[in-house]
């Protein structure tokens, strides 16, 4: 049995906001019968996009993450519906029925990712439904995949099977892996929102003229374990990521021409650009 | 022979009574049409018989001979020539002949001449389908937008979605570049910018003006009252009293004032559409009334323009260079892209969509290198990751310098290229080396002025040595945008030039781009841009479209041009100077423009369509000054939507969007100083723009209020050459390499066509790459023009040496002695900058690029989904206001918080935004996007704060050299303070919302 699934790359998400234009084009002012009913204009965002910075000038990198109804496969908002209002399909679709929730305020209070939304003049729970209206009628995709120029989102319609192999292959996470609600959005490159770097700029000054120092090691060591380590770049730059957020006391050590030239230490709370070591200091 | 063609004529007028009757017999709506009008129109022989036909309450009957009292004649000269007239219906250079030359006439009252000839075109138009069945009950259409190509599905006369085009089986494979041991295809679909799918909400937006109206309190009769324009309200008039006020006035002010009274001020994209645009339609009706021009500065390439031009010719392409092929070398070739001020990811390269993403999203697999040169850690940045260089916005010149400087003192540029390719060097080195002015431009001496660390320089320009690099300068790679709309844009460009001339521009690997253009499509198909005039009859904007679509040429008599940077005080105090935008030659920038111009009047009615000056223009309360000045008798606004400054009009005229009208175009066909355009795509897709609804409530297309307002003054038969929208999209089509490959129904019907992909072997070749071989220029741009050689035609550049000239000879011949534009490239610190005047009241430096979200003011405000995007604006107390990005340690001190309202103010002015607080802009700097589309003052116009974001009301009104007509208006000095509703000048009142949404 074959069933939807959305791959959402972090590192390909640019905050275009097509997708979420793309599903308020399709549902602001249109009732698609036994589907949905119109979305509110504003303030809806059922394809919502978070987003965070990390590091500072001039290394720092900024993530976003699109977040919609993740389509769970074990869906707190079926449980916590009355009369079937909240159904999953046989294509692994979890729909919320615009007429059996109407009232129905708990399916939307029951979704640990925020994802449904309350519609207060319907008295409705709304949320991205994977435009199955659409997908029925013969769509090859959801809007938000067709309009996304660089793939950042991408359905596929494969068997659990064949998923759980991308999954491994890939190295898709869940967004919230400790709720276990076996969601079927995946996520890759999702380290930019969730993860740490550690990062510097190493420079040397000679006879007071300052240069970059290109192909210096650091390593970034953890109780004598290295855990991470990079080479500088042409601007002396360095950047080790995937740390745990708050994981406390690392040691920086940069090793140029195989020697040990110098010594950090780093309290990580979150990603934090040293600044421009000078090794001649 | 002849007595032959009389019968036939004869026999054929009584042919089209038939036709007409089947017709009406066959389509519904052509029966409608017939009721529409009661007619007599005759088609006869100049001193000879004919026939006429009475069309009375939707019945027509028609005899052989003349009719004592028609209502509309057409008189041919001949038998001949009406028979061949109607038998050769796309004969349209005999048609345009037989016009000039006076030997087909048409004539009568001009509503009745131009309905009654539309009835017998629309014979054939009767039968034309359009539209494909996609199930549901849903028609999809096809249409366009500044955003992309749309498939427009609509149910009931609505519009249910826009999705970008899916292509189909029969549509063509997209090319391939082989490069780095891969292959790089783009994806069989058109993409979309995010105002390209935001169109739908403008479409059904509260904010459209659905009824022509009149200023309560003007009566063009009596007091006019300017002083209240944006503050008393709007009544509601017909389309005849609206048409019958505009008409008369425009009599009135040439009789009372004489040439030159009326001008007209439009922006650059009001719409989409070769027909309904701005340089076609409009350009007709300006030429055929006479209006005097309101003439734009070059405003998206001031440095390209007014500087770069004078290193390396370019001026047909705004001082901007060739960028054919540069996306295959790019891939092939590069090791590096420097984006220098260049944000593509932004403004989608303007018209763009977002291809160029696409494009990029391959440079990492192709393992090139990346270095972004921004004070604001920009949205390409973002997303393709890559070393952030962040000077002080307007300090870029210097940075360029101190390049220049490691090149030239570890000698690792490419000598033999200057010595052959280039002119002038000597002198520019020794100034970079201060052997003139004593101060070495070294990467030290930069640091004070742009914060950049001397070693990331040094390591810049080693890298940028050591690898074939490309520099992407502005948004399309070549210039556009970014830092050259500064005070210092002229300098910027001009080191941008010198930069990549010292590298040995046109060897493979090394040019300007950053796969925003240069894509390897099919070039030698013809379909003109809109640049080239649409149906205008401009015979110097259409050169190239005139020979493929005749028309009546349009010539307006009424010279006089006013600088738009001074328009207000044009209008205020009656004088304005400045320079010409002309991309002929790279002289024509030198011409002087006087207003007002000897003997003509000065500016007393002003024509606005589209756009609004108030969000566009720098130090933008002057331009709301101008509209309440008593100088200005009338002020009329035709347009869509009631945002920016429409709001001041006497008397407004509803147009409608390109969705509820007929039109025809290429996607990012622009011609003009932007030929071939669509090598910004990844495919050439021309649309059929179907009319998907009808026009909402009583707006009409800019075609029809034209044409209205022709026939109260007897133009109209001249306006239109006695056709519909429809009809002039179907000769564009003709003139276009079209026919070739598709059908009109077929093409009216699908709605698009996809240019065939071009063969490998016959792709466009590598710009420059001909100058760096020694070759004769070999591109397929048309420009410079024959007399602009030196070394003959084809041979070297436009430049007076046909050589890159470091030292420029044509500002040498111009004006040698200036210290703001000097023959070779200097660096001059602006006046509002760190530490100069005013920096001790005013220490934040804000930038206003291009937006991101929105297109110049299109698609913001109007109550647009673009509001609910976090990054565009942010919904505080019930208001969406306009972003601002400011760093924490500037917020700290200020005790800014994130979506805090903050007054953004200088001497000039205040706008209220939101603030967001980031890591992104670099300490001192606050970042702004210009154009918002809504202008919102708190208390009285002109000279209160704005709450819809106008950050123009802060930039400065000079112009970035005396002896030019250049914005520098993307930067200037204001301080920032935390606000809240009624802290300033006149109390606000607050808008009741349902939507009270907390703000974390």
């Amino acid at each position: 049995m074959k069933k939807w699934n959305l791959i959402v790359d972090v590192a390909k998400c640019t905050n275009c906001n097509c997708c979420t234009l793309a599903n308020q084009d399709e549902h602001v002012g249109n009732t698609f019968e036994g589907y949905s009913a119109p979305m509110p204009r504003h303030q809806h965002r059922w394809i919502d996009i978070r987003s965070r910075e990390r590091g500072s000038g001039p290394l720092m990198d900024v993530a976003y993450v699109p977040v919609m109804c993740q389509h769970c496969d074990d869906a707190p908002c079926i449980a916590a519906a009355k009369n079937g209002a909240v159904t999953k399909r046989d294509d692994g679709i979890v729909h919320i029925h615009p007429v059996k929730a109407k009232g129905q305020k708990a399916i939307a209070d029951a979704c640990p990712y925020g994802a449904i939304r309350w519609n207060e003049d319907l008295q409705l729970p709304q949320h991205w439904f994977f435009d199955a209206h659409l997908l029925d009628r013969g769509w090859k995709e959801p809007r938000c995949a067709q309009v996304c120029a660089t793939g950042a989102l991408k359905a596929l319609k494969v068997t659990d099977d064949e998923m759980a192999e991308i999954k491994s292959r890939e190295g898709l996470s869940e967004l919230q892996p400790e709720l276990a609600t076996k969601p079927r959005v995946h996520y890759k490159n999702l380290h930019r929102y969730t993860r740490e770097f550690v990062g510097g700029t190493i420079v040397k000054t000679v006879a007071a003229v300052t240069d970059c120092v290109a192909d210096a090691r650091v390593k970034l060591e953890r109780s004598g374990t290295v855990v991470g380590e990079a080479t500088t770049d042409a601007f002396g730059e360095f950047k080790i990521d995937g740390l745990e957020p708050d994981s406390g006391r690392y040691r920086v050590v940069i090793e140029v021409e195989g020697r040990v030239t110098k010594r950090l230490d780093v309290d990580l709370g979150k990603s934090v650009y040293l600044g421009r070591i000078d090794l001649a200091a | 022979m002849d007595r032959l063609y009389t019968l036939a004529f004869s026999a054929l007028l009584y042919g089209i009574a038939i036709a007409m009757k089947f017709t009406a017999w066959r389509h519904p709506a052509y029966r409608e049409r017939l009721k529409e009008q009661n007619v007599v129109g005759q088609i006869r022989v100049k001193g000879g018989t004919g026939r006429y036909y009475v069309i009375k309450n939707g019945k027509l009957s028609s005899r052989h001979g003349i009719h004592p009292n028609p209502d509309v004649v057409v008189t041919f000269k001949s038998e001949r020539l009406g028979f061949h007239f109607f038998t050769h219906p796309s004969d349209r250079f005999g048609f345009v002949t037989a016009a000039k030359s006076f030997s087909v006439t048409l004539e009568g009252a001009q509503d009745k001449a131009i309905w009654f000839y539309g009835t017998i075109e629309g014979i054939l138009q009767a039968g034309w389908r359009y539209g494909v069945d996609a199930g549901n009950g849903e028609t999809r259409y096809v249409n366009m937008a500044n955003g992309g190509p749309l498939f427009v599905y609509v149910k009931d006369d609505k519009i249910v979605r826009m999705t970008p085009i899916d292509f189909d089986d029969r549509d063509p494979q997209p090319w391939t570049i082989k490069a780095k041991g891969k292959e790089f295809t783009p994806p069989r679909r058109t993409s979309l910018a995010p105002h390209g799918q935001t169109v739908k909400s403008t479409i059904y937006s509260p904010d459209r003006i659905l009824y022509p109206m009149k200023r309560v309190d003007f009566d063009p009769n009596g007091e006019r009252n300017p002083q209240n324009r944006g503050v008393s309200g709007y009544e509601r008039i017909s389309w005849d009293e609206a048409l019958d006020i505009v008409a008369s006035e425009i009599k009135r002010q040439k009789t009372v004032h004489g040439n030159g009274a009326i001008a007209c001020s439009h922006p650059s994209h009001h719409a989409w559409g070769n027909i309904g645009y701005y340089l076609s339609a409009l350009r007709k009706f300006e030429h055929a009334v006479g209006m005097s021009e309101v003439h734009h500065n070059p405003d998206s390439w001031e440095g390209w323009y007014w500087g770069a031009t004078h290193h390396w010719g370019g001026s047909g392409r705004v001082g901007q260079c060739e960028t054919y092929g540069t996306v295959e070398d790019l891939l092939k070739e590069a090791e590096m892209v420097v984006f220098w001020s260049s944000n593509p990811e932004s403004n989608s390269g303007a018209y763009g969509a977002l291809e160029g993403t696409i494009r990029r999203q391959w440079l990492k697999e192709a393992g090139i290198k990346l270095v972004h040169i921004d004070p604001y850690y920009n949205e390409s940045i973002q997303l393709l990751g890559g070393k952030w260089i962040a000077p002080r916005p307007t300090s870029s010149p210097a940075l360029a310098l101190a390049i220049a400087y490691v090149w030239i003192t570890e000698g690792t540029y490419d000598k033999q290229y200057v010595e052959t390719h280039t002119h002038g060097f000597d002198k520019w080195r020794d100034y970079v080396l201060g052997k003139t002015d004593g101060i070495p431009k070294s990467p030290e001496w930069q640091e004070a002025e742009t914060s950049v660390p001397a070693s990331d320089v040094r390591a810049l320009a080693r890298e940028w040595a050591s690898k074939k690099t490309y520099l992407g300068a502005g948004a399309w790679g070549n210039g556009h945008g970014g830092a050259c709309r500064n005070a210092t844009g002229i300098q910027w460009a001009r080191t941008m030039v010198c930069l990549i001339a010292m590298q040995g521009l046109g060897k493979p690997g090394v040019n300007m781009g950053n796969l925003q253009w240069g894509t390897p499509l099919d070039f030698n198909f013809y379909f003109p841009g809109y640049a080239e005039g649409g149906m205008s009859g401009d015979m110097l904007l259409g050169q190239a479209l005139h020979q493929r679509m005749p028309q009546l040429p349009s010539i307006n008599t009424n010279t006089q041009i006013i600088p738009r940077m001074q328009l207000p005080e044009a209008i205020m105090e009656g004088k304005a100077e400045g320079y010409l935008w002309n991309g002929m030659s790279i002289e024509a920038q030198f011409t002087k423009v006087t207003y007002p111009k000897p003997g003509f009047s000065p500016v007393h009615m002003l024509w606005k369509y589209g756009g609004s000056l108030v969000a566009s223009m720098p130090d933008s309360n002057r331009y709301i000054n101008m509209f309440r000045h008593p100088n200005l008798e009338c002020l009329v606004s035709q347009n869509i939507w009631m945002h920016g400054d429409t709001k001041f009009a006497d008397i407004i005229l509803p147009a409608c969007t390109n969705f509820e009208r007929y039109d025809i175009s290429e996607w990012a066909g622009l011609g003009g100083y932007a030929h071939h355009g669509e090598q910004q795509l990844n495919h050439r897709v021309i649309t059929f723009q179907h009319k998907c609804i009808e026009p909402l409530g009583e707006s009409k297309s800019d075609f029809w209020i034209f044409q209205k307002i022709c026939e109260r003054l007897d133009l109209a038969i001249y306006f239109t050459e006695g056709t519909n929208e429809l009809g002039w999209v179907k000769r564009q089509f003709e003139g276009s390499d079209l026919p070739k490959h598709i059908s009109w129904k077929e093409f009216v019907r699908k709605g698009y066509f996809v240019v065939p992909t071009e063969k490998e072997e016959k792709r466009a070749p590598l710009s420059w790459n001909w100058f760096y071989e020694g070759r004769k220029k070999d591109v397929p741009e048309p420009m410079p023009l024959p007399s602009d050689y030196s070394q003959g035609y084809l041979n070297g550049l436009q430049t007076q040496t046909g050589k890159i000239e470091f030292e420029c000879e044509s500002l040498k011949r111009f004006d040698p002695n200036s210290e703001e534009r000097p023959p070779i490239a200097k660096y001059t610190r602006p006046a509002e900058f760190p530490n100069g005047k005013g920096f001790e009241d005013y220490p934040l430096q804000l930038i206003s690029p291009h937006p991101r979200f929105s297109f110049h003011t299109q698609m913001d405000g109007k109550d647009s989904f673009l509001n609910d995007i976090p990054d565009h604006r942010v919904l505080v107390d019930g208001y969406y206001y306009w972003v601002m990005r400011i760093h924490p340690d500037d917020a700290k001190v200020r005790g800014i918080r994130d979506n805090d309202l903050v007054r953004l103010y200088n001497e000039r002015g205040s706008v209220i935004c939101a603030a967001k607080v980031t890591q992104r802009m670099l300490k001192g700097v606050v970042h702004s996007y210009a154009s918002s589309g809504v202008y919102d003052p708190v208390g009285e116009p002109g000279k209160s704060a704005d709450r819809g974001g106008c950050v123009n009301l802060l930039s400065s009104k000079k112009s970035q050299i005396s002896k030019g007509h250049s914005m520098g208006a993307s930067c200037c000095l204001i301080q920032v303070e935390r606000w809240k509703v009624g802290e300033i000048a006149e109390p606000v009142e607050q808008e009741e919302s349902e939507q009270r949404v907390a703000i974390a």
